[in-house]
């Protein structure tokens, strides 16, 4: 038996093996949008051929944290902000395993934007969903960094006087190779951008707006939504920077005049990933590192041998 | 202190290659067959300011700076900034020579740069120098070296006059240059090498140097070697191949070595976007099933403290080093300390579940690196190694044989898939990776990507399977369990022997210590013996779990103890005390804390004005006496 045998295991994969037996019921309150994130993911690891233990599904803080409970894989649910560094670097150890990362709004823009942004910038090969509310959900609905300008909570009891995160453009402009928005209410597209996302060779993020019908009934429901593949009011090239820009920043205006665009705004397919990047530059090794523990055969070197002589 | 050794000061400004000359003039005395240590004083700058490193040597062996020195080699700063600002700085191109007198002892010899360096421009140096009995040789080493071609090889020139004036060979000196150079600049730097000391030696008649180096002879290889790369070099031994960090004066320097080093043997390094990032990189590496670690000084890591609670709660092995360095907040950035100590104990939510290791020297450094690495990978526990600028950042010699063992890769109990199928699963075919009765605490662990390994790692209370869990009854037996293996790991460290003790075993008095004041604590032990007072030194280096009995059983073992440390607020005494829950009138404290680390006579002198005169009054030094409780 090999150490990793679930890693590309070709089986058929039920989507009821994703379901845990011990909270198969989500928690989330009735018409919450973080069901469609969920779903989306139980379509769309076995369609790309994933199965539940060679995939690790790492979640920050927050309701969406809690898909990591919802959600039956390998799974690390970190701290707020931090589920990037702790994917990012899973999957430097183990580049076979299907990496997954998820939070909320806050998670990703606010408290671990930095993360957010540098993780963009490394282009690791992995997926990132940011169930994106405009709100804080769990603490009961203080104003988050996508709020509107002007948003009024128990901590903004004068409307926020900051205008919003845009987190198309900042991805864009950080590095991430796929960027795409999809909403809670387009199951379709939902599950076909995060098949696609899992399958982009490169960090992709997907912006998912999911809606708080506790919490943020101002947002409704993110309806009408528009795809702005499908519609004809709209055409531009994915794969051209300024033009995706345009298309983003269309975009991110929109969703505050009740206008809900969606779709894939920017892919790239040249750019290698971080680990390529590495591996060319002989700071990574071929083999996934984590194999090597397992290896009996393997010599472990020493620094007796190997790095003791320049200082005698 | 010992007439028979050399410490030999070279002084100038940050930039002007005081540490690489000051590394080869030290390993060229080892390769001599002396026992060597060094100790650098350097500012928080990038370019100029006065900066120094000590070299000690003698054919004794050295744990520690000396007492002041005997030779300095003032080379002049020559990044100084503008004179016109005198009145702001000082005329600091004079200080690599005015700032270095008062620690020269009598009868000390003084070499300056007359090219860089005018010495009337000090206030009564003339009569200082009568006074102190030194011997002073201004020579023009700039000219000299422009003469030859290239400005910056006045050190090497300087080196040349040292050998001239100490009655040593240039063959060690001269070898050591052709190991370290490369080839364009070799030639000239032997040429004048050679020519400064002929020019010394025919200018001066040399019959009987005023400070000789000493002889001596090793009967193995030695190896010069800070802590820094004995830290690293003890990761790479048990297996360690994933580093991620972001640098921070004085951690650089293992992040630097263990950088280098890993892409040579298929590692990893991460140089990141913040110290939060690096800590919980190193918890994702180890969760994904790679030795892995992180660290960072003072201010990155108070960043760290929160993947560190995330690593005590997911029970992911990982291993943290803390450089320290005189703090609050960004404090002395380049001088050492130990006031982080309380800072790593404790930092982070919750009750803590975390192995701390302080190790005293650079031998140590390297045994207490595996150590963590072991400890953190069987018992599945956050492991901080803690040491300082001083103990990172000195350099000694140590054999080579030191470091000849076999390295240890393992994991600790992680399961192969074969053995995962016989371990408790859920009926969805969730694996029990958080039993709760298990040996030492210890929950065996799989590895994602494994079959039938599948469970939930999480920051929140969670049941067996990883699922969060809020019921009493878990949380009791889950807290317990991961308390469980601190005992375990005591009895476990019991058998390293990670102590150090000097002093005759039925000594009236005892010193405490902890970390990287270890060698000049037992130097002054030595001493005071010498001088007929009976005292006995235990330098400890298990700060957590605490070694209780062993402390215990020494301080009971004599009538008074003092505890030296380089804290404010007596932070290792308070560690101390907390744990044995008495002998408060029994302890009491010499600290230093301006920067610099102990020399062995602040503490003979502390102690004796301590514990025998009783009063305390240590003068002409920069120490403080805090009495017992009840004095």
């Amino acid at each position: 038996m090999s150490t990793f045998s679930a890693i590309g295991d070709e089986r058929e994969i039920d989507r009821d093996e994703y379901t845990p037996s011990v909270e198969p019921q989500p928690t989330w309150c009735p018409g919450c949008g973080d069901f469609s994130v969920l779903k989306a993911l139980k379509q769309a690891l076995p369609e790309v051929g994933r199965t539940p233990e060679e995939t690790l599904l790492c979640t920050g803080i927050g309701c969406s944290g809690k898909l990591n409970s919802y959600l039956d894989t390998y799974g690390f649910h970190t701290i707020h902000g931090r589920s990037l560094p702790v994917a990012r670097a899973a999957k430097l150890a183990n580049p076979d395993l299907e990496v997954i990362a998820a939070g909320g709004d806050g998670d990703g823009y606010g408290i671990g934007g930095n993360h957010f942004i540098h993780t963009a910038r490394e282009n690791h090969d992995m997926t990132y969903i940011v169930f994106n509310n405009e709100i804080f959900g769990l603490t009961k609905g203080q104003t988050s960094p996508t709020s509107p300008k002007g948003h009024k909570s128990k901590t903004q009891p004068h409307g926020s006087a900051k205008e919003p995160i845009k987190p198309l453009s900042m991805s864009l402009n950080a590095g991430a190779s796929y960027v795409a928005r999809t909403a809670a209410v387009n199951p379709n597209q939902a599950k076909e951008i995060i098949i696609e996302a899992i399958e982009h060779d490169g960090f992709a993020h997907v912006d998912f707006l999911t809606q708080c019908p506790t919490w943020n009934k101002d947002a409704r429901q993110y309806v009408p939504y528009i795809d702005v593949q499908e519609s004809e009011d709209y055409d531009f090239d994915t794969t051209d920077k300024v033009e995706a820009a345009e298309m983003m920043r269309e975009t991110e205006e929109a969703l505050h005049e009740g206008k809900v665009l969606t779709g894939r705004y920017y892919v790239d397919d040249d750019r290698p990933s971080y680990g390529a990047e590495k591996q060319a530059i002989g700071e990574m090794p071929e083999e996934p590192l984590a194999e090597r523990y397992w290896d009996d055969d393997y010599e472990w070197e020493r620094s007796h041998d190997m790095f003791l002589d320049k200082h005698a | 202190m010992t007439d028979d050794e050399l410490i030999w000061r070279i002084s100038g400004g940050s930039g002007d290659g005081i540490a690489s000359t000051s590394q080869n003039f030290a390993k060229a005395l080892m390769r001599s067959g002396l026992n060597v240590f060094t100790h650098r004083h350097y500012p928080s700058r990038i370019r100029g300011g006065h900066t120094y490193t000590e070299v000690r040597a003698s054919a004794d062996p050295v744990e520690s700076r000396g007492d002041g020195y005997n030779f300095l080699l003032a080379l002049g700063d020559s990044f100084a900034r503008n004179p016109q600002e005198e009145a702001v700085y000082g005329n600091e191109e004079i200080k690599p020579l005015s700032e270095n007198l008062d620690e020269l002892r009598e009868g000390g010899v003084i070499v300056y740069d007359e090219g860089l360096l005018d010495a009337s421009e000090i206030p009564d140096f003339d009569e200082r120098v009568e006074e102190n009995d030194w011997h002073v040789y201004p020579l023009d080493l700039r000219g000299l070296a422009r003469d030859m071609g290239r400005e910056v090889m006045r050190n090497t020139a300087g080196v040349g006059a040292t050998c001239a004036l100490t009655g040593m060979e240039l063959d060690h000196v001269e070898d050591l240059m052709r190991d370290a150079m490369p080839e364009k600049i070799l030639e000239p730097n032997l040429e004048i090498l050679e020519t400064a000391y002929n020019q010394v030696s025919e200018e001066y008649d040399i019959d009987a140097p005023d400070v000789s180096v000493p002889t001596g002879e090793h009967d193995e290889t030695q190896l010069l070697m800070s802590g820094s790369d004995a830290i690293s070099y003890g990761a790479i031994d048990e297996g360690c191949r994933f580093i991620a960090g972001y640098p921070m004066t004085p951690w650089t320097e293992v992040f630097t070595i263990m950088t280098q080093n890993l892409p040579k043997l298929g590692g990893i390094s991460e140089q990141v976007e913040d110290e939060i990032a690096a800590a919980a990189l190193a918890v994702g590496a180890s969760h994904a099933g790679v030795k892995a670690m992180s660290g960072s000084s003072g201010g990155g890591f108070a960043l760290m403290s929160e993947p560190l609670g995330l690593a005590e709660m997911t029970e992911t092995p990982v291993v943290l080093v803390e450089a320290m360095r005189a703090g609050p907040s960004t404090g002395m950035p380049t001088k050492p300390e130990q006031s982080d100590l309380e800072h790593v104990l404790y930092t982070s939510q919750g009750d803590s579940q975390r192995v701390v290791l302080a190790p005293g020297t650079v031998e140590e450094a390297y045994e207490q690196s595996r150590i963590a690495f072991r400890l953190a990978y069987e018992y599945q526990i956050p492991t901080i190694l803690l040491y300082d600028q001083k103990l990172g950042g000195e350099m000694k010699n140590v054999p080579k044989s030191h470091f000849d063992r076999e390295p240890n890769p393992t994991l600790g109990k992680t399961l192969s898939e074969d053995a995962l199928a016989d371990e408790p699963h859920s009926g969805d075919g969730k694996f029990h990776r958080f039993q709760h009765d298990v040996e030492d605490g210890v929950s065996p662990r799989s590895i994602p990507g494994q079959k039938g390994g599948r469970f939930l790692a999480t920051g929140n209370e969670h049941d067996p399977t990883g699922h969060i869990a809020e019921s009493p009854d878990n949380r009791v037996a889950q807290i317990d369990r991961r308390t469980q293996k601190l005992e375990a790991i005591r009895d476990d460290l019991d058998g390293e022997d990670t102590g150090s003790y000097t002093g005759p075993e039925d000594a009236e008095y005892g010193i405490l210590t902890f970390g990287s004041q270890q060698g000049t604590v037992e130097e002054a032990v030595e001493r005071l013996n010498d001088a007929g007072i009976s005292v006995k030194s235990y330098g400890v280096s298990d700060m957590l779990p605490f070694p209780t009995e062993q402390v215990e059983a020494f301080v009971e073992s004599v009538d008074e103890v003092l505890v030296v440390e380089m804290t404010a607020s007596g932070q290792f005494r308070g560690l101390v005390q907390k744990n044995l829950g008495r002998y408060g009138e029994k302890l009491s404290s010499l600290l230093k804390y301006n920067g610099n680390p102990f020399e062995p006579a602040e503490v003979v002198d502390g102690f004796e004005a301590a514990i025998v005169e009783g009063d305390g009054d240590a003068s002409g030094h920069q120490t403080t006496f805090v009495p017992a409780a009840g004095d």
